[in-house]
């Protein structure tokens, strides 16, 4: 006999949704954790990691020791982590004699893992050690924009899938509109060599120009580092096939409310709320009211002493 | 002045022209010219982002950006299209079209309006006060009863079908993601895990074992009927006959040889060792049939993110054997 399992609380039920696979997907979680051993420049890069992406991180504080991505048999503890957390990136930290400042980005897809990036964290400066005015700090949340430099981005296969794997971790939601005035900040990435790529974060700053495209400057701001790309495991051709399809074109959206085409034309419903005739607040507060209010002071005044009245309307 | 590619979806810029052929001479100017691209490029974007028609809004003026260009990948499959119901199937067949009801209706019993489902509705089984007596009835018939048996059978019915709904919801991959069958006990997010059957002779086996694991070895335990004696012989020794037969190769022989072998292939590179190799090309396909046996008839069967190829990789090919020390 089968049973039919449904959680009993409607606010379970929301967040299994929540979790569902969706036609369209909005913006991928982050799980940001450290294996048997950290340093603390290493330490320093996960906690800025974490507040770029304040909102939708989710960072473990405990060190994880059977966590080893490129092994075989080490990548089930991050999956049975992305699947807890609904988390479908993930930055591991860790540190050792041979690959001293390690960090592997990876990106998993259905709660297994797709691909990976390691590469190690060189000359680290954090946020604190840049001075610049305050009121240019980029806000929380705030979607960036990228900028990748240089040729090695296109033609060495390791710095490619670096710059797919960066645009995923720091792209955010992607929205349909979006407002001018938000745009404060960008993250730069230069590729000096074939396996180092320079990466900093720069605020915006917008000066007026003749035109209506402002001009633009940027201030170095965030974090800068080093990356220095050592391994990555690129994705099963079969389930990147899979990864890759996108959703099918989208039925017209159904017009609420609208019908009858034939005869009248197009007949449409209006509703409109209920007026509140007795009670909107009229703009010159008539006389008698005030006549009133005077006789009811006069009045009180011969019984009790005047309690302090609420003012009815502001003039 | 170079062509760069510009994602506006993503709000990315790309220049794809610069090259540093020797490092920069020091971090500072790296830092510098790093930034002078960068500024370039950020200018780029702008150009394109602030001609874009905008509307204007209390905060700022908002545009809407294009779809974006460069693919990434998605974190979870595309969810599949909803499972047709029986009762869909049949009305479908039969052109019967779905009419919207309204929340209220007009009950004839009492002569007033009330809510089609919930509490106090409309034309309720139990409410019926008087049930007339028909000719073909029973004369120790209790008809209310009969009423609630036919009731709670028809509720019986309805979620026998709505347990087959969901298992051929199941079946085609498109169940709900809050519901659970218990029975065959399916993550709810996640791919499907086979499930493990375990076998009569299995059973026996583990049985056997752990009645074995007793201070005297399971020797002087009471069996029960049934219970087929354990496999294990006493002798863990074997010892080669005083006197041998003329037969094929003597044992002794057989014996010395066995060893060497195991020997020469320790220490010699690039010997496969054949036997392992069929055994394990034979498992990965079992697997991968009894993997296909009980799933969805989709096709993507065989796109599935296949687990077993990370772990095989590094093993297929030589095996450890070949390896020396």
């Amino acid at each position: 006999m089968m049973r039919i399992k449904t959680p009993t609380k409607k606010r379970i039920k929301r967040e299994l949704d929540k979790r569902a696979p969706k036609l369209i997907e909005t913006g991928k979680k982050t799980l940001i954790l450290h294996g048997t051993k950290t340093s603390n420049v290493l330490n320093a890069v996960l906690a800025e990691i974490y507040h770029l992406k304040r909102d939708n991180a989710i960072k473990y504080t405990k060190k994880n020791d059977n966590v080893r991505p490129f092994e075989s048999g080490g990548e089930t503890s991050l999956e049975f982590f992305s699947l807890k957390t609904d988390c479908s990136l993930f930055v591991l930290g860790t540190h050792s004699k041979k690959r001293p400042n390690n960090l592997v980005l990876g990106r998993t897809y259905d709660h297994h893992l797709y691909d990976l990036v390691e590469v190690g964290v060189e000359n680290f400066k954090s946020t604190e050690s840049f001075s610049y005015d305050k009121k240019l700090a980029p806000h929380i949340g705030s979607k960036p924009l990228f900028a990748f430099i240089g040729e090695g981005f296109e033609s060495v296969e390791e710095l490619k899938h670096l710059k797919e794997v960066l645009l995923d971790l720091f792209r955010g939601e992607v929205v349909k509109n979006l407002n001018l005035a938000g745009i404060d900040r960008v993250y730069l990435c230069t590729a000096m060599s074939p396996t180092k790529v320079f990466f900093t974060q720069c605020a915006i700053r917008l000066k007026k120009s003749g035109t209506t495209v402002p001009r633009i400057e940027l201030v170095e701001v965030g974090p800068s580092m080093d990356f220095v790309v050592r391994r990555h495991r690129l994705p099963d051709e079969g389930v990147k096939k899979q990864a890759m399809k996108t959703a099918p074109e989208s039925t017209k959206k159904k017009e609420k409310n609208v019908k009858g085409d034939v005869i009248e034309g197009k007949v449409g419903k209006i509703y409109i709320p209920d007026q509140k005739v007795g009670s909107v607040p009229l703009p010159n507060r008539a006389k008698g009211v005030k006549r009133e209010r005077r006789e009811a002071k006069m009045n009180n005044e011969a019984h009790e002493p005047a309690e302090k009245k609420q003012k009815e309307d502001s003039d | 002045m170079a062509e760069y590619e510009i994602d506006l979806g993503n709000l990315m810029a790309f220049d794809p022209h610069r090259s540093f052929s020797s490092p920069p001479s020091s971090r500072e100017e790296l830092v510098k010219e790093s930034l002078e691209q960068g500024t370039k490029l950020v200018q780029a974007v702008a150009d394109t982002l602030f001609v874009l028609p905008s509307t204007e809004d209390p905060d700022g003026p908002i545009v809407t950006l294009p779809p974006p260009t460069t693919r990434l990948p998605r974190e979870k499959p595309l969810p599949k299209p909803k499972a047709p119901t029986r009762w869909e199937l049949f009305a479908k067949k039969k052109g019967i079209q779905k009419h919207k009801k309204d929340k209220v209706a007009f009950d004839e019993q009492t002569g007033t309006w009330k809510r089609r489902h919930g509490y106090d509705r409309v034309n309720d089984d139990k409410d019926v006060p008087i049930i007339e007596a028909k000719m073909n009835d029973e004369p120790g018939e209790d008809p209310f009863a009969k009423r609630r048996e036919e009731k709670k059978k028809r509720v019986d019915k309805q979620e026998k079908n709505r347990l087959h709904n969901l298992k051929q919801a199941a079946k085609s991959g498109a169940l709900p993601s809050h519901i659970q069958l218990a029975a065959t006990a399916l993550p709810i997010t996640g791919s499907q895990a086979a499930p493990k059957k375990v076998g009569k002779d299995e059973l026996q086996n583990v049985a056997g074992m752990a009645a074995s694991a007793t201070a005297s070895g399971g020797k002087f335990d009471k069996k029960l009927p049934g219970e087929k004696p354990t496999k294990h012989e006493k002798k863990y020794r074997k010892f080669l006959p005083a006197a041998e037969g003329s037969g094929m190769s003597s044992l002794e022989k057989q014996q010395t040889e066995k060893v060497l072998n195991k020997l020469i292939s320790k220490n010699s590179h690039e010997i496969l060792n054949v036997e392992k190799a069929v055994t394990m090309y034979n498992v990965t396909e079992e697997k991968k049939r009894r993997s296909q046996k009980g799933k969805s008839f989709s096709s993507s069967s065989k796109l599935k993110p296949n687990k077993k190829s990370f772990k095989k990789m590094p093993k297929k090919g030589s095996s450890n054997k070949g390896k020396s020390k």
